[in-house]
């Protein structure tokens, strides 16, 4: 694309850094969910990205987000020295490139529009992202023969080592809730409290419920993005069929 | 009305459209939205089978012929529900407004319900407008779309004080029925566009009223799941599910099923086909074939016959009044609601 395009290792720097930003609402990868739609570093060392969304009118709070921590995790790579990130093909693109580009934030960006700036949103998903996770870890436990009222018991320590239980891990440590290896399995995602045996039923059912429904809208995204786009994104990787 | 295997379906559609976005309805500066919103759509139908795709052409503005043939001849729909969207600021005449299916409905005796709406942005002369809408059609329900721009402003929601003045209004009015429909904005736009929360508040101070959450307030299904278990005036409006997910995404499709029956109950889901965005033939054949895939979806509640009829079309009878044919109706020992117990029982042990 660019005459002095640096070498692919360089490249795949700046994408593995892409990997570290998540649609906030979906809590996955924007690459493997196939948001990157090129990824070039110029002779300069400035890092050009195109982004991707499902639809025109995909959300615009979540759109800003992933845009403004794309272009934070890009500048950030070793050797790059500037970080062009634009979102294409959407009714905010003007808006919301002009203002990640000027770091003027989500209220400038959207002078008029919005009254705060968009951490409260986000914690907002990682908290369902926590719930999600939750299940995540839980199912196997259950269908391997646990009774669910053991589980109150149970530390995160207790669950054997898997990426499901690190991510969960994280996202609660994002939120600042209890996230060591003696700290429970079960907490509320909103008080880090121990979930007690009696809270326990409609604690499982709403981190079930609260994984279909992620799921479903993550594969509902990723069948619009195969409709609006015949390309394949930079990084990315079909759905999990589970 | 659906045959299969000896067990006749009354259908209502209870969620579909008429409209016109061919580029001729586009406002000059606004072609951009109204380029984009159809496109969107068609994506969607993108996600039916194959052999049910259409043309952006013929997408984007569908004769009164088609709509007939598609719903009514091959579609089995003894009765559709007319969702209306004006979507003005894009679409000069409207994309699909009420007068629009309420002409079309005129032409076509008993086959239609003809739903209108509000937007809570329009102060008096809105309120006068929802009244002489509901006079000139006879509407019993109403459309809300909480994302759509007016001006400057890119949406509203129900907790609004302006919106419950339109609330009371259409009460007084005789209306019963209040489909909500999210989109991905609202003001202020660093909200969560498509959060549920504002229907909770409208479901608890207006009782008589029944709030029908379209597409299950996907992307939020858990938040509306979860306050569907504790208003016993919402339903759950499946467009969207049916057409979005049954034929794309069978796995999916049957957890968000069984977590609907779950938590809602089947006797407050909703068939609608979302025409055009997807034609209800496939969909009513598909679901009435449906059923679980796998022992894995075992802690679902069941689905049985009497499920799918009270789905496809007995549901929406009763909140519209509409006469059922004795032969289509259920013994009355069908009528007992195992998924909406079951779900009780989870808020009981909560303390909920």
């Amino acid at each position: 694309m660019t005459a002095g395009t640096r070498t692919g290792a360089e490249v795949g720097e700046v994408l593995a850094a892409l990997g570290s930003v998540r649609d906030p609402e979906l809590d996955e990868p924007v690459t493997t969910l196939g948001f990157v739609s090129s990824c070039t570093v110029s002779s300069d060392g400035v890092a050009h990205v195109r982004l991707r969304l499902p639809t025109y009118f995909c959300a615009p709070n979540f759109a800003f987000l992933m845009v403004a921590d794309a272009q934070d995790a890009v500048i950030a790579v070793d050797g790059v020295t500037g970080a062009d990130v634009v979102l294409e093909d959407h009714f905010a693109s003007d808006a919301i490139n002009s203002g990640v580009a000027a770091r003027a934030g989500f209220v400038a960006s959207f002078d008029g529009l919005a009254e705060r700036e968009l951490g409260e949103l986000r914690a907002d998903f990682v908290r369902k992202a926590v719930m999600a996770g939750t299940d995540r870890v839980c199912r196997p436990l259950l269908a391997g023969g646990r009774r669910p009222e053991e589980l109150a018991a149970l530390t995160l320590g207790d669950v054997p080592a898997s990426p499901e239980r690190e991510r969960l891990r994280q996202r609660r440590a994002e939120l600042g809730l209890p996230s060591g290896l003696a700290d429970p399995l079960l907490v509320d995602p909103t008080t880090g409290e121990a979930v007690g045996v009696d809270a326990l039923p409609l604690h499982l059912g709403r981190a079930r419920l609260t994984r279909v429904g992620a799921d479903a809208n993550s594969s509902m995204c990723r069948g619009m993005l195969r409709e609006r786009y015949a390309t394949r994104g930079q990084g990315q990787t079909d759905e999990e069929q589970s | 009305m659906y045959e299969k295997n000896g067990e006749k379906y009354f259908v209502v559609d209870s969620h579909m459209h008429y409209w016109d976005a061919s580029p001729a309805n586009w406002v000059a500066g606004h072609e951009n939205y109204a380029k984009g919103w159809i496109e969107c759509f068609h994506a969607y139908q993108g996600l039916g089978p194959p052999e049910t795709h259409w043309t952006l052409e013929h997408f984007q503005k569908y004769s009164e012929a088609d709509l007939m043939k598609d719903v009514f001849e091959d579609g089995y729909v003894d009765v559709a529900v007319f969702q209306p969207t004006y979507l003005k600021e894009w679409y000069a005449e409207g994309f699909n407004t009420t007068e629009r299916n309420g002409e079309l409905a005129l032409k076509h005796p008993g086959k239609f319900i003809v739903n209108t709406r509000f937007d809570p942005r329009d102060g008096d002369a809105g309120l006068r407008e929802l009244e002489e809408n509901v006079a000139r059609w006879g509407s019993r329900g109403l459309k809300l779309y909480t994302a759509e721009w007016k001006d400057d402003s890119r949406g509203w929601t129900l907790k609004d004080p302006e919106a419950y003045r339109y609330l009371e209004k259409a009460q007084e009015l005789g209306i019963k029925n209040v489909h909500v429909h999210k989109g991905p904005t609202i003001w202020p736009l660093d909200k969560d566009a498509f959060d549920v929360s504002d229907v909770d508040h409208a479901a608890t101070d207006f009782p008589e009223l029944n709030f029908i959450v379209e597409h299950v307030g996907l992307p939020r299904i858990e938040d509306f799941c979860f306050m569907a278990t504790q208003e016993p005036n919402v339903y759950a409006g499946l467009s969207v599910v049916i057409g979005g997910l049954m034929h794309a995404r069978p796995k999916f499709f049957a957890k968000v099923m069984g977590e609907l029956l779950f938590w809602v109950g089947e006797d407050k889901m909703t068939f609608g086909s979302d025409y055009g965005i997807w034609e209800p033939k496939w969909q009513i054949e598909g679901f009435v074939d449906w059923d679980y895939p796998s022992d894995e979806f075992s802690d679902y509640p069941r689905v049985t016959t009497a499920t799918k009829k009270k789905i496809l079309g007995l549901n929406a009878a009763k909140l519209y009044d509409i006469e059922v044919p004795a032969e289509l109706q259920l013994p009355p020992e069908a009528g007992i609601p195992a998924a909406r117990d079951e779900a009780q029982l989870v808020d009981d042990k909560a303390g909920v």
